[in-house]
């Protein structure tokens, strides 16, 4: 059994004792510690149940690669799943739960999944669930979904918060061990502009804890001199508990700094996610150690060698009395010596090796461990904890010799440089059959915008696993042990049965075992990529940190090829998981986007209004009084804008002006129709179409002068069409004279409209709006009312209309002015929907509903806004091609249902037979649909084939659940078809 | 995230400042072109992997577009410049072939 050991622990402070609670029980541990630390301290070995067979687990690792014992953390608005309790530090009041099990820890029911292992090989749920096929989706799938996943998700609005920083530096230099300290120095020394970045909340590595001497200095003196140092450089920045994420283009560079994770609620922002531009990137990330694949290699109280001792010291935590050490290398001897050293006991050291020899073999044999070589682990003993292990001849298939009781193993299978950085921008790997290893190929560096490296690997992370390798590597001189050569070793035993295999894990998060990498590759699975997928392998959220190596070299073997015609899997950013609040920062909520108001915003939110988002604009929908629903009150603002006066705030109407020599001719490019010839004061409407000839735009031209005209986009088209305008007037024809400008935002634009609207205006006074004076289709500007404006006789409604452009700053006092003035005539504010409402009742189409890409103006009756006089304009060469010209397209009609209901938005109507896939033909379908207070119908829109040539036909519409709905093919003007209202 | 020295303002600005544009120095094909010119200019890109020449807009800067030319496997930046041109500068040519021996050259 796990506990604290009464002496030593260079992180902990055994005067500051900190209460925290493990499912709901009250546990103790110190400041220092870890999550993981104190909980095997506090005696838990058995933290956490597998994904997929739910088997007992425990700790495995002590830092970012642990694959096991993730908790969930906090409560309520502070909850968090799937948190790694290795680098959780310890807080007084910490709250930890374990996942994944029913109805407890101790006793969980899904590990009837572990008896029925045989029942889940690899790729199972591609093998299981095919038939029968209604089975999927009301049996399998909710099974599946209930079974699925880890964590809880949290029910709450995060109550933290998070921010974002940005930062310049010429070396940016990830991890604080020996490596990545003297590179910062060095760096630093030469002036450089320095950031230095630490996962943790210690300096040093690997170093403090595997000993041996820096300049003369045991590692920890050297750390912190080397840190006192660094601190007094103004150039230097050193973050602790700040992860480099990833490294991408360019040098971009992420780094997750867990600010307050370990003082919740102090204020801080929780977690700030760095975006730094670096020159260059020291990647001095340490390796991580493997595993090795022996059955019951996952049974609580099989750890990592370099994880117990880092228990050992760092926390003063045992993991077990009898530590039984299995390895294929030296290294794992210094956790022999550890365990010796806090006065615990090593029953044996098992070495795959033939012959171990180095100086900390010898040491260990003087201190009378029984060294085996040769030997391999056949299988653990135990299930919840380790009761022993079976011991067998390495090149065997895992008889047993003997048995060797013991509460603890500790393995070592080489250590795998941490790559990760060096590769996510494209750096190189090559195999190192000797060191047993993908090391960074230095010749090969991911590169930057001038083709300079952008990154270079340091120390471990460089392959170099030694400390004397790692000091000599910066300039230093160090003394440790030598090591004899390691032994690759993928399976322990070698030839080991499909039983042990059955039981060999590799990826412990996903539950992947060496019997299913073989069994994909048995499969036709030979690429590592395809069967990462296949098996899941490296696809849980430490993204194979301890598995990637081990699996593809079985893939490797059991294919038959070397390890570098396998090659890795592609190592992607982040590192670790980083939280979705860094990633979002402070843009939640109200600055989750910009809002984008109208002058007269706040009084529209004044009368209750309710909104509809145009791009980042607010529009009024509609202005409901009380107690009225949003649908009468919108029949109610058609009603009375068609009997009396109504006003809509139109300043989200895009606005560019287009002047200069050329403009005409540019226009004319821009638009299907003629706008060169309008003549001064004349309004036009125009269409606009992508060079793909499709539909894009559309909207009110109005020449201004000789050499200026004013054109009107959709709301929330108003940048994306001036861009499109600036791109061919800078790309194309860059030697035209003409000058655009998005006036959108410096005008408020007012609609007036209905039967009163004149009278209206003529109770401001100020300029003549009669119909002599001002017809439609013209402009004119002057002062009405006081106000300087612009005054258009355009309308999208079919009422006698007049558009107003008053300066913004006005906006509001002019809307205001025209409610006052309308009061007696009856004026009410209308919103966007009446607007739909009106322009449908008129077959005016709008952009979005009756277009979608790929509709051209052809196709909506709009022939007469298409200039057939001129030679070109954007779109004109691709309405020629043969499908735009097909007599089948689908062209806009009216329609209107046999019992005069509202068609649904968006329904088919099916045609005869049937398409490749199996699937009805179809004939048409309703693009805006909407019920007429007017008509006291309802009236819709559509495309249908060849529809104005079928006019008065019935064609079924499929609605909800198969309906059918009959509707008759009518002209799309339902309303005022004479045009009489407009033009008065 | 790629960087761009945009070409009017010289100010090296990050991606997320700029708008991309496709393939640059495309030659439109308009009324009265064959359907094999206007499908090759409306649909068929290079898409190369290698040099590549291509549209940026500084959208959220000067607003203006300039082209650069630009690795598309090792995002190796050779050079940018302004829009108003129907082929690379020369010099940049120069530069690209001294880099990339085996590059077939622009056209």
């Amino acid at each position: 059994m796990s506990t604290r050991l009464s002496k030593g622990g260079r992180l902990i402070d055994r005067t500051q004792p900190l209460a925290f609670t493990f499912n709901g029980k009250p546990m103790r541990g110190y400041a220092g510690d870890t999550l993981a630390s104190a909980l095997l301290g506090g005696g838990k070995s058995l933290l956490g149940r597998s994904f997929k067979y739910h088997r007992p687990r425990g700790l495995v690792a002590s830092g970012a690669e642990e694959p096991n014992v993730l908790v969930g953390l906090g409560r309520n608005a502070r909850f968090e799943p799937d948190q790694r309790a290795t680098t959780t530090e310890l807080f007084a009041g910490l709250e930890a739960s374990s996942q994944n099990h029913w109805p407890s820890l101790e006793f969980d029911v899904g590990e009837v999944n572990n008896l029925l292992y045989k029942f889940f090989p690899a790729g199972f749920y591609y093998k299981t669930f095919m038939k029968p096929r209604w089975a999927w989706k009301h049996i399998f799938e909710p099974i599946v979904r209930q079974a699925a996943g880890l964590g809880e998700t949290p029910k709450e609005a995060d109550a933290d918060r998070y921010e974002q920083a940005y930062a310049y530096c010429d070396v940016l230099v990830a991890g604080g061990g020996v490596a990545g300290l003297a590179a910062a120095l060095k760096a630093g020394r030469a002036g450089k502009r320095v950031i230095l970045c630490e996962m943790t909340a210690h300096w040093g590595g690997r170093a403090p804890v595997d000993g041996g001497t820096i300049e003369g200095l045991a590692p920890e003196d050297w750390v912190k001199t080397t840190l006192q140092a660094l601190e007094a450089m103004d150039n230097v920045t050193i973050m602790t508990r700040t992860m480099v994420a990833g490294l991408h283009d360019h040098g971009y560079v992420i780094c997750y700094e867990r600010v307050a994770d370990h003082t919740p609620g102090d204020g801080r922002p929780r977690h700030r996610l760095w975006r730094i531009r670096a020159g260059l990137t020291e990647v001095a990330t340490g390796a991580i150690e493997r595993p090795l694949a022996f059955a019951g290699n996952d049974i609580p109280g099989v750890m990592l060698a370099g994880a117990v001792r880092d228990y050992l010291v760092n926390w003063a935590v045992s993991p077990g009395d009898r530590v039984v050490v299995v390895t294929n290398n030296d290294d794992a001897y210094r956790t022999a010596l550890a365990v010796l050293d806090a006065g615990l006991t090593v029953p044996a050291i098992i070495d795959a090796r033939p012959k171990a020899g180095g100086a900390l073999v010898q040491a260990v044999k003087t201190r009378g461990v029984p060294v085996l070589e040769g030997r391999g682990v056949a299988r653990v003993l135990g299930h919840k904890a380790v009761k022993g292990v079976e011991i067998c001849a390495q090149a065997g298939e895992g008889g047993a010799i003997q048995t060797i009781a013991c509460d603890a193993v500790a393995m070592s299978g080489g250590w795998s440089p941490v790559v990760h950085l060096w590769s996510h921008s494209g750096g190189k790997l090559n195999w190192d059959a000797a060191a047993v290893m993908f090391r960074p190929d230095a010749t090969r560096p991911p590169t930057g915008d001038a083709g300079q490296p952008l990154a270079r690997c340091l120390g471990a992370a460089n392959g170099l696993l030694t400390l004397d390798a790692i000091a000599a590597e910066a300039g230093l001189t160090a003394q440790v042990e030598a090591e004899a050569p390691i032994v690759p070793v993928w399976t322990m035993p070698a030839g080991a049965s499909d039983a042990l295999k059955f039981k060999s894990f590799l990826d412990y998060q996903n539950d992947v075992k060496v019997s299913d990498v073989q069994l994909a590759a048995r499969e036709g699975y030979e690429s590592v990529e395809h069967t990462k997928r296949y098996t899941t392998l490296g696809m849980a959220s430490d993204q194979g940190k301890l598995s990637n190596i081990n699996g593809l070299a079985i893939l490797s073997d059991t294919l038959g090829q070397s390890i570098p015609a396998t090659g890795t899997t592609t190592f992607r950013p982040p590192y670790t998981p980083i939280s979705f609040g860094a990633i979002t920062g402070e843009a939640r909520g109200e600055i989750f986007q910009p809002l984008r108001k109208t002058p007269m915003h706040g009084w529209h939110e004044a009368r209750g209004v309710h909104w509809e988002p145009v791009g980042l604009w607010r529009r009024p929908y509609t202005y409901p009084k009380a107690g009225e629903s949003h649908r009468d009150s919108v029949n109610r603002e058609i009603v009375n804008t068609r009997s009396n006066v109504g006003l809509l705030d139109a300043s989200t109407l895009g606005k560019i002006v287009v002047k200069g020599p050329d403009a005409g001719r540019f226009l004319d490019m821009m638009y299907t129709n003629m706008m060169s010839t309008l003549p001064v004061g004349k309004c036009r409407y125009g269409l606009m179409c992508n060079d793909n000839g499709f539909l894009m735009d559309d909207g009110v031209v109005v020449r201004l002068s000789e050499d200026s005209w004013l054109c009107h986009t959709t709301s929330g088209g108003a940048d994306r069409i001036h861009a499109h305008m600036e791109d061919w007037l800078q790309c194309e024809w860059w030697d035209w004279k003409v000058y655009t400008a998005n006036l959108t935002e410096q005008y408020a634009q007012v609609a007036v409209v209905g039967p009163k609207a004149r009278k209206l205006l003529e109770k401001l006074g100020g300029m003549d709006v009669s119909k002599e004076a001002l017809p439609f289709m013209t402009y004119r500007e002057g002062t009405l009312g006081g106000f300087p404006a612009r005054v258009f006789r355009i309308s999208f409604s079919g009422e006698l209309s007049y558009e107003i452009a008053v300066p913004a700053n006005m906006g509001l006092a002019f809307w205001e002015a025209l409610n006052a003035a309308g009061e007696e005539l009856g004026v009410m504010p209308y919103g966007t929907e009446a607007l739909h409402v009106m322009r449908a009742e008129k077959g005016f189409i709008m952009i979005g509903d009756e277009t979608d890409g790929t509709v051209i103006p052809q196709d909506l009756g709009l022939g007469w806004a298409i200039s057939k006089k001129k030679a070109d304009y954007l779109g004109k060469r691709a309405q020629e091609r043969k499908a735009m010209v097909d007599p089948n397209r689908w062209l806009l009609v009216g329609l209107e249902t046999l019992d005069g209901s509202v068609l649904p938005d968006g329904v088919y109507a099916p045609a005869e037979g049937h398409n490749a896939n199996g699937q009805r033909n179809t004939q048409g379908r309703v693009t805006s649909t909407y019920y007429s207070p007017m008509l006291k119908k309802g009236i819709a829109m559509g495309l249908v084939k060849n529809g104005p040539a079928r006019m008065g036909e019935v064609i079924d519409f499929i609605g909800d659940k198969g309906a059918v709905i009959k509707a008759r093919i009518v002209d799309p003007v339902f309303y005022d078809k004479e045009g009489a209202k407009a033009d008065v | 995230m790629l960087t761009l020295t945009c070409p009017y303002c010289g100010a090296t600005v990050e991606e997320t400042e700029l708008a991309p544009g496709g393939e640059a120095h495309l030659k439109r094909f308009g009324p009265g072109a064959s359907d094999a010119d206007f499908e090759s200019y409306m649909f068929s890109r290079k898409n190369p992997k290698g040099v590549h020449f291509e549209r940026w807009r500084h959208a959220y800067g000067c607003g203006k577009w300039f082209l650069a030319a630009r690795c598309t496997a090792t995002l190796e930046v050779f050079g940018t410049y302004p829009a108003q041109t129907t082929e690379p500068p020369a010099d940049l040519v120069a530069k690209i072939k001294e880099k990339r021996p085996t590059w077939e050259g622009y056209e």
